[in-house]
């Protein structure tokens, strides 16, 4: 036995989705973060608390009510398709953006967290030093919170690859655009192809085991969540 | 001492009475049979004074649970292959499997305008988006891929079908709009005896095999008094009554 043809596609298939939504994740969560970690304002909470949703959401629901909104009768749905894209629901973009929501979390909060343990200090001396804001955020903070923003990605990354329930929800199984490789192995569960599904499997359990390892050697000191 | 004894004596009669006649079976049903399962367990509890309680879900996922020591005593399967696979495999009670309906399938739109005249809405294919169950695992999905080959539009619809892992989310698809149309149970959308909303087809029956399911006592039921009751229960002409009002065939 081995891999399959299809088995390759969905390998694929997660690891391009993985990569592009960790990109996407660091340039859209980055600003947040930064806003999070430094803002006195009233909606730091609600934010915070929005960003942090799918942490405690059943992937049922965060699936149902995307598939709702993407819908042609969700906002979400007639924004897309007044644009002249279409629907997004069980299409590729329609797993990035719902794994975009899905992963936010795991790639704000070790940011946010290495922002606001810099402190004020470092950016006030670098101020005095005439560094602009842009500067003082990729000479200063880029450099100090390094391991946060590593930790973000790799989470980020691993989140994603281990989604399921939002996929199930609105990717409809089409090969080479949103079967991924949780929901082929849940296929052959349920087709009772136990031999197929356990490489799959058992290739996700050390793969997931060796992102951990790598995390927890070459960033021991970090926050973990 | 004597009013101790005859109360003991009663509280033993009482007790008796339920182990004999009040049991309960744990049944996994088929999710497609989800609505006429909760009219038949409420009857059943009428009738028998069993209560039967149900899980529903795949038949692939309750297969895996029952070989790895689920405590279901009768096994409502979506298809009749699964339930002869256990019976080859020792799990139920030798004897007791039977067909307990036959499903139908339904070409389904929830745009009560979309499908007014039967099958030629495939053919003109101008929709985005058309639902299934998946084929493999599901065989209500088997049977849509047998109809779509016995209409030759298989190879023209096929970048456009989109997958649901059992029924009931394909169905979901359809009604939220998100796929347009979609081939689902009949059991999912007829209520008292009529399509209860948007526009359907129902497939004719020669289109694809008989979507067989059947039933079986597993052999956790042994000795259950309220799992045989119940498989006799569903062949009485109440039930298939019953099974017949939600769009279920019974041979």
């Amino acid at each position: 036995m081995g891999f399959s043809d299809a088995d390759l596609q969905a390998i694929w298939l997660t690891l391009r989705l993985a990569s592009l939504v960790t990109i996407l994740l660091l340039l859209i969560g980055t600003p947040i973060a930064w806003w999070l970690a430094r803002t006195s304002s009233r909606w730091k909470g609600p934010v915070g608390a929005v960003v942090a949703l799918p942490l405690v959401l059943p992937p049922t629901v965060l699936g149902f009510y995307l598939l709702l909104a993407m819908g042609p009768h969700g906002p979400v749905g007639q924004f897309t398709q007044s644009l002249g894209i279409g629907l997004l629901p069980f299409t590729y973009w329609g797993l990035v953006v719902a794994s975009v929501f899905y992963s936010m979390p795991f790639v704000v909060q070790p940011i946010q967290n290495a922002i606001e343990a810099l402190g004020e200090r470092p950016l006030e001396v670098a101020a005095t030093l005439r560094a602009g804001p842009w500067d003082r955020f990729f000479s200063v903070v880029l450099p100090l919170a390094k391991p946060g923003f590593f930790t973000a990605a790799i989470l980020g990354f691993a989140h994603t690859v281990g989604e399921f329930g939002v996929v199930l929800m609105i990717g409809g199984n089409i090969p080479g655009a949103t079967r991924v490789v949780s929901v082929q192995i849940y296929d052959y569960v349920e087709a009772m192809e136990y031999g197929q599904a356990h490489w799959l499997a058992m290739s996700m359990v050390i793969f997931s085991f060796l992102v951990l390892l790598a995390l927890y050697t070459l960033n021991p000191n970090q926050r973990r969540f | 001492m004597k009013t101790l004894t005859t109360t003991f004596s009663a509280f033993a009669l009482i007790a008796a009475t339920f182990a004999t006649h009040a049991e309960t079976v744990q049944v996994a049903v088929a999710a497609n049979f989800t609505a006429p399962m909760k009219l038949i367990a409420e009857s059943f509890k009428q009738d028998t004074g069993h209560t039967a309680e149900a899980a529903y879900g795949s038949t692939g996922k309750f297969y895996a649970q029952i070989t790895n020591g689920a405590p279901f005593q009768v096994f409502l399967a979506a298809d009749d292959n699964t339930p002869a696979k256990l019976e080859a495999e020792g799990m139920t009670q030798p004897g007791t499997r039977f067909t307990y309906a036959t499903g139908t399938l339904v070409l389904w739109s929830a745009d009560p305008a979309l499908i007014e005249d039967g099958a030629k809405v495939l053919g003109r294919n101008k929709f985005r988006k058309l639902a299934i169950a998946n084929p493999k695992t599901a065989p209500y999905g088997a049977s849509a891929v047998e109809t779509m080959k016995a209409l030759q539009v298989d190879q023209m619809l096929a970048p456009k079908l989109v997958q649901g892992e059992n029924i009931a989310q394909t169905y979901q698809f359809v009604s939220t709009g998100n796929a347009e149309l979609g081939f689902v149970a009949l059991s999912q959308v007829f209520k008292d005896g009529r399509i209860a909303e948007g526009s359907a087809w129902i497939v004719p029956a020669e289109m694809h095999e008989p979507i067989r399911q059947d039933a079986v006592i597993l052999k956790t039921g042994e000795g259950n008094a309220a799992a045989s009751a119940l498989v006799d229960y569903l062949k009485t002409d109440k039930v298939k009554a019953i099974i017949r009002s939600f769009g279920y065939q019974i041979q």
